[in-house]
């Protein structure tokens, strides 16, 4: 009896506290949603607490009507785009060969990438190179650096390992080029690791925002993280002064701010579904080789 | 004729296309990786942009000497070290309670949706984050204020306040990180065999102590890996979240290595110091992976090797 009351306690206990965690997970963007969509006397006289107060959307209308955020809003959902594209590729070229366990050199080819998962050069060296090859404030910057995620290549190759080998063997042996059984075979049944890996490659584009910092001043090529950190730092931060401060004149509410937050968070959010139905199984993977 | 007849020549003519998809991944990491880490040499030069690498004169240890004797290098590295500490304190074993806490829920659904809710904010950025929390932590404006101030109480400026900084940074990336490093302590629960808990059942074990003699040790292995993986790290700190919380007035305490590497390397150009600093962090990182794992090692404990042997 006495051990079931306690039992009980611990229940109710467990319960309410994760009900509450998930209260903490939620409530900083259901409120930046809220601040977005209100008044800034009433955000000012702390009137805002859950839903927004006198709802409108002046804050949207200003932020979308800067040409600075369009410009960093267009290149970023470029940047995305291309991005992908090109690590879904180059992952592909990667993983698909080192899926053979009979390829010989596989496990060397393997390990000489995997290797990079624990050593890098640094900063400056990074730096340098790509000075060197001349793409600082160029697109490529922001995508060459990172175009193949050592830990999403080894995913997608443990994926590829778990197909069945016999119909791929088949149409090999009947005159099928290796990559054509890839494309025919393959590729057809690999939709939701490529759907993981473009989510996932998706999301680390789109917050670009370290890379950006080193690499871009040209202000036509911000990406929108970089965008939104000058937005949230319009008194002028020493740091970057070498950046365009121009728009620092320019008074930005605390709704513009949230508005610029939230058009920054949104297609992440989106996403959200697609990308928990596999990230489970696929940090899991990473953590255990890893 | 002969050649095409010996297995291995055989095996490498009918793979090529294999190999033709590898070469430009090939390509691809010497490029961008190996290159990079050849750059490392400039921390042993005297590093000049029109000479380049190769070209730039040897100055031995010159650079190092340079660095140790920089206050500044010493403030970052004592920084670095604190706010690693209390992350360790505070933000190690946080997963691993929640991960115990969410295993001990019974109602599937319920603990389905908790888990999606509390993985989210590893998805936001360190920028959006910080957006966030200026709306809440604002000094006239955030609710926290707003609230202080509507009870009578002072008004708090949170980032500022080197006391308050250093709870908004531990708290900050608590929020963002703790569900999603539960994975990884969830995935080893599932690995426990349920007839151990069925035989504490039936020795009269009640659920904490099932908790205590049970699950925690069958995910103590993970917890030492993590651990181990977590002291190689000690050097290391993320850019994002301390370049962009830190302001001015807290410096004293907020500039660590990597801010301190980008203001020194980038903004003032000083190419040879930052990777010296750098290589600094690495080599210490690798020292301190090693003698922690020799320890867990000694003790019996599983090590990184033999975690990874067990996998694959």
């Amino acid at each position: 009896m006495k051990g079931n009351t306690r039992k009980n306690w611990f229940n109710v206990f467990n319960y309410t506290l994760m009900i509450l965690l998930s209260i903490i997970f939620l409530y900083p963007i259901v409120y930046t949603f809220s601040v977005s969509f209100s008044d800034a006397g009433s955000i000012l006289a702390g009137k805002v607490i859950l839903l927004p107060k006198n709802f409108n959307v002046e804050a949207y209308k200003a932020v979308l009507s800067d040409k600075k955020n369009l410009t960093a809003l267009w290149f970023t959902v470029r940047l995305t785009v291309f991005g992908v594209a090109l690590s879904l590729i180059m992952t592909t070229l990667a993983a698909y060969p080192l899926s053979r366990k009979n390829l010989k050199g596989a496990g060397i080819v393997l390990g000489f990438i995997v290797f990079t998962m624990y050593f890098d050069g640094g900063l400056i060296p990074n730096y340098i190179l790509l000075k060197n090859l001349n793409l600082l404030n160029k697109m490529g910057a922001l995508i060459f650096p990172r175009a193949i995620s050592p830990f999403l290549m080894i995913i997608m190759m443990t994926y590829f390992r778990g197909i069945p080998k016999e119909p791929e063997e088949a149409a090999v042996i009947d005159g099928c080029s290796n990559i054509g059984a890839f494309l025919r075979i393959i590729l057809p049944v690999s939709t939701p690791i490529y759907g993981t890996l473009a989510v996932y490659y998706a999301v680390s584009y789109w917050n670009t925002f370290f890379e950006a910092l080193l690499y871009i001043q040209e202000s036509t090529k911000f990406t929108l993280q970089l965008r939104l950190y000058q937005v949230l730092n319009v008194v002028g931060d020493s740091i970057l002064s070498h950046m365009d401060v121009a728009s620092s004149r320019v008074i930005i509410t605390e709704n513009m701010k949230a508005a610029t937050v939230v058009i920054t968070i949104v297609p992440i959010i989106c996403v959200y579904p697609a990308l928990q139905k596999y990230f489970v199984k696929g940090a899991t993977l990473g953590a255990i080789k890893g | 004729m002969q050649l095409k007849r010996n297995p291995l020549i055989k095996n490498l003519l009918g793979n090529y296309e294999f190999y033709l998809m590898l070469l430009p991944v090939i390509a691809y990491f010497i490029i961008f990786k190996y290159i990079p880490m050849y750059g490392v040499l400039i921390a042993f030069k005297d590093f000049n942009i029109f000479k380049g690498i190769w070209n730039s004169d040897w100055v031995g240890l010159e650079v190092f000497r340079e660095v140790f004797r920089d206050k500044t290098f010493w403030r970052a590295l004592t920084n670095t070290l604190r706010l690693n500490l209390l992350s360790l304190i505070v933000n190690f074993p946080a997963p691993i309670i929640l991960a115990l806490l969410m295993n001990e829920i019974r109602a599937e659904k319920f603990k389905r949706v908790v888990q999606s809710i509390s993985y989210m904010p590893h998805f936001i950025s360190w920028v959006i984050l910080y957006g966030i929390m200026l709306t809440f932590l604002n000094k006239n404006t955030g609710l926290i204020n707003v609230f202080l101030k509507n009870i009578g109480l002072e008004q708090i400026n949170f980032l500022t306040e080197k006391k308050w900084w250093i709870i908004v940074y531990l708290g900050s990336a608590i929020w963002k990180e703790v569900g999603w490093s539960t994975i990884i302590y969830l995935a080893a629960l599932t690995s426990i065999d349920p007839t151990l808990y069925e035989a504490a059942i039936v020795d009269g074990a009640g659920r904490f102590r099932c908790m205590w003699h049970v699950t925690l040790p069958g995910i103590k292995s993970t917890i030492i890996i993590m651990l181990i993986l977590r002291v190689g790290q000690t050097m290391s700190i993320g850019f994002e979240q301390p370049f962009l919380l830190g302001n001015a007035k807290v410096m004293d305490i907020a500039e660590v290595l990597s801010t301190y590497i980008y203001k020194m390397g980038i903004i003032n150009a000083r190419f040879s110091f930052t990777t010296a600093v750098g290589l600094f962090q690495s080599v210490v990182n690798f020292i301190l992976l090693f003698i922690v794992n020799s320890v867990a090692r000694a003790l019996g404990e599983q090590d990184l090797w033999g975690g990874k042997k067990i996998e694959g």
